[in-house]
């Protein structure tokens, strides 16, 4: 079983403010992390791998190798840094696509895992537009899945249930956090991933198209980020059923919410 | 001169930081209220790597240098000091003479179960009459045939009742005082003559175990002489409290920088007289003196490791990390009590265990007032 795992360095964002006035994230002093939903994908690729070999993969300014470096210090087996100021400024779309093309260039592989969405960017559409890009079968939103027969076996997590899934591979799988609690990478693990080579690949490396990578290829960007200011607190009226009713009709007269008559 | 850890020591901090703040601090005060062993927490450390830290890769360990060594006793001990003694007297005391004195052979007997945590270690030397006074160790080892035969016992001693291996001080030879000390390896729970005495019910570190062991003629084969030497057990020992002082100065680190993190969160939510805590100058001043000399004794920790990862003499170098840090840790958690005023005082804050827990860095691991001598000493050039 040969797995490819995609992560993504975020900044730990339980603490993170965003900064009024660029309306960009404040990213000094705030820790990086491996995704959580990435972590995940992880964890469940070592627990899938039985004698296989794990490949993680990430897209990234160059303190990405750091991400790297504790994924194979969990136990992942390779590591691939996508690393080219012609991928700086790629939405999702363009992101997928680098990303697709290092993954032609590894070539080989029964299974790519990656996390549900960032905790950075919420979008949670690397995942599935990579799967298109590769014309792969996608399952997302993962929290359980078992390989029998040559064949991928998932439930998704949906908001009232879940959803049984099977198809056969290579596949793409996302995986949300819930699924595992992630290991901590062992003291030989970490020795290892020390001394272990991370590659880079520039864009040339990956014969990446250059009109769908980087800022220029996007077809979307972000143009505000900010944090939605506090709502007041609702009102609660008071009195009977009959005068609570008439107090909301008022009202809503009032703002001309319904039309008066 | 550089303050930076390595990006790999980083990748280790980052690490058991994590791990001590989720598999370790959440179990932290009810062990210490209910005086429970951290077995669970020793175990998940072994399959870390961590028990075996100290040990060489090729008997199974990890072989980390002293610097990353002090970074993680210093989280364990900001988590819970009864699971950082446990894990010290283990990898620091037990370990240091093996792997520094033993015989080949003995490496390969026991550094493989030491590394793994199959085995618990500890290490002997106080005894009712020798403690500050290291020479005067009254367990008498007497040879006989291929065997030593072992008599007396020993007192106060960290993971005394659940060891698996212990390395006992002995003197083969009274009258030569220090040139006859003799440290052997005994395995308890495979040595006739090996009994436990009283369970000491402590002030801190409530949660680590700490007892009497007592031997009568307890017949050790001479394959457990450490070094297969007699007379080398003082020079050893002082090696082995020389490394463990490193380790005893950053857990006074650990559990100052704890209670410091308390008075952290507490000045941002307490208020009084309308304002939040931390609007307060005198508190202001109170943070900034104990963040002051955490660093301090912070700094002084990591280069004493620095000077023995370089292979230079550490001696007063680490005495000066143990006294401060020590002295840095009752100071700060005394302070902190202080900040939190009338809950500080209670059990359902954790600054009056930190407290507790604090006292013993003075005291263990040579008091401070011998680490004043050794560094005298090593000033004065007199020796030790």
């Amino acid at each position: 079983m040969e797995i490819i795992v995609c992560i993504k360095q975020v900044p730990d964002t339980t603490d993170v403010k965003i900064d009024p006035k660029t309306g960009r994230l404040i990213r000094e002093g705030i820790p990086v992390i491996i995704n959580p939903d990435d972590k995940a994908a992880i964890e469940a690729a070592l627990q899938l791998k039985a004698n296989g070999k794990i490949t993680v993969l990430t897209m990234g300014p160059p303190q990405a190798e750091e991400a790297l470096r504790e994924a194979l210090a969990m136990g992942c087996d390779d590591a691939i840094l996508l690393c080219d100021f012609k991928f700086a400024g790629s939405d999702t779309w363009a992101t997928a696509n680098a990303i697709a093309a290092g993954i032609k260039k590894i070539g080989k592989y029964d299974l790519i895992l990656c996390g549900r969405q960032a905790i950075d960017g919420d979008t949670a559409q690397v995942g599935p537009q990579l799967a298109e890009s590769l014309n792969l079968p996608q399952i997302t939103y993962v929290q359980k899945v078992e390989i029998n027969g040559g064949k991928v076996k998932a439930e998704r997590e949906l908001e009232d249930g879940y959803e049984i899934i099977e198809t056969g591979m290579p596949a793409l799988l996302t995986i949300v956090k819930e699924m595992n609690e992630a290991r901590y990478p062992t003291l030989q693990g970490i020795d290892k991933a020390y001394e272990a080579e991370v590659k880079t690949w520039k864009a040339a490396d990956i014969g990446a198209d250059e009109n769908k990578i980087g800022l220029k290829a996007s077809p979307t960007m972000v143009k505000k980020v900010f944090s939605p200011s506090a709502k007041g607190q609702g009102l609660i009226l008071q009195g009977s059923i009959k005068e609570m009713a008439h107090d909301l009709v008022e009202r809503l007269k009032e703002r001309e919410i319904i039309q008066k008559f | 001169m550089n303050f930076d850890f390595t990006k790999k020591q980083l990748a280790i901090k980052k690490m058991i930081k994590e791990f001590a703040d989720k598999e370790v601090k959440p179990y932290a005060a009810e062990a210490d209220q209910k005086e429970i062993f951290p077995a669970e927490q020793i175990k998940k450390l072994a399959k870390l790597g961590v028990m075996g830290m100290s040990v060489p890769r090729k008997y199974g360990g990890a072989e980390l240098d002293n610097v990353s060594q002090t970074i993680i006793m210093e989280e364990i001990s900001r988590a819970c000091n009864a699971t950082a003694v446990t894990m010290g007297a283990h990898a620091s005391l037990t370990c240091h003479p093996i792997v520094n004195f033993g015989t080949e052979e003995q490496k390969q007997r026991f550094l493989p179960k030491l590394a793994s945590g199959e085995y618990l270690g500890a290490f002997a030397l106080t005894e009712p009459a020798a403690g500050s006074d290291a020479v005067n160790v009254q367990t008498t080892a007497v040879r006989d045939g291929d065997e030593y035969i072992i008599n007396g016992s020993k007192i106060f001693i960290t993971n005394g009742g659940k060891a698996d291996l212990v390395c006992v001080v002995t003197t083969t030879d009274k009258a030569a005082k220090h040139k006859g000390l003799a440290i052997f390896i005994i395995e308890p729970k495979k040595t006739k003559g090996f009994s436990l005495g009283k369970k000491e019910d402590k002030l801190g570190l409530r949660g680590s175990n700490t007892q009497e062991l007592v031997f009568q003629d307890m017949k050790v084969p001479k394959e457990n002489l450490i070094g297969g030497v007699e007379g080398e057990g003082f020079k050893q020992a002082m090696s082995v409290f020389n490394s463990g002082r490193i380790g005893i100065g950053v857990q006074g680190v650990g559990i100052a920088q704890a209670a410091f993190e308390e008075c952290l969160k507490y000045v941002n939510e307490r208020e009084q007289f309308d304002r939040k805590l931390h609007k307060f100058q005198a508190l202001q001043f109170m943070l900034a003196d104990m963040a002051m000399k955490i660093d301090a004794a912070r700094l002084l920790c990591f280069r004493a490791a620095d000077v023995k990862d370089k292979g230079r003499k550490y001696v007063k170098e680490a005495a000066m990390a143990k006294l401060y840090g020590s002295d840095v840790a009752m100071e700060v958690t005394r302070q902190a009590i202080q900040i939190h005023g009338g809950y500080g005082y209670m059990k359902d804050y954790p600054l009056e265990r930190f407290y507790r827990d604090a006292k013993i860095t003075e005291i263990y691991e040579g008091t401070s007032e011998i680490q004043k001598l050794v560094i005298a000493a090593e000033l004065l050039g007199r020796g030790f």
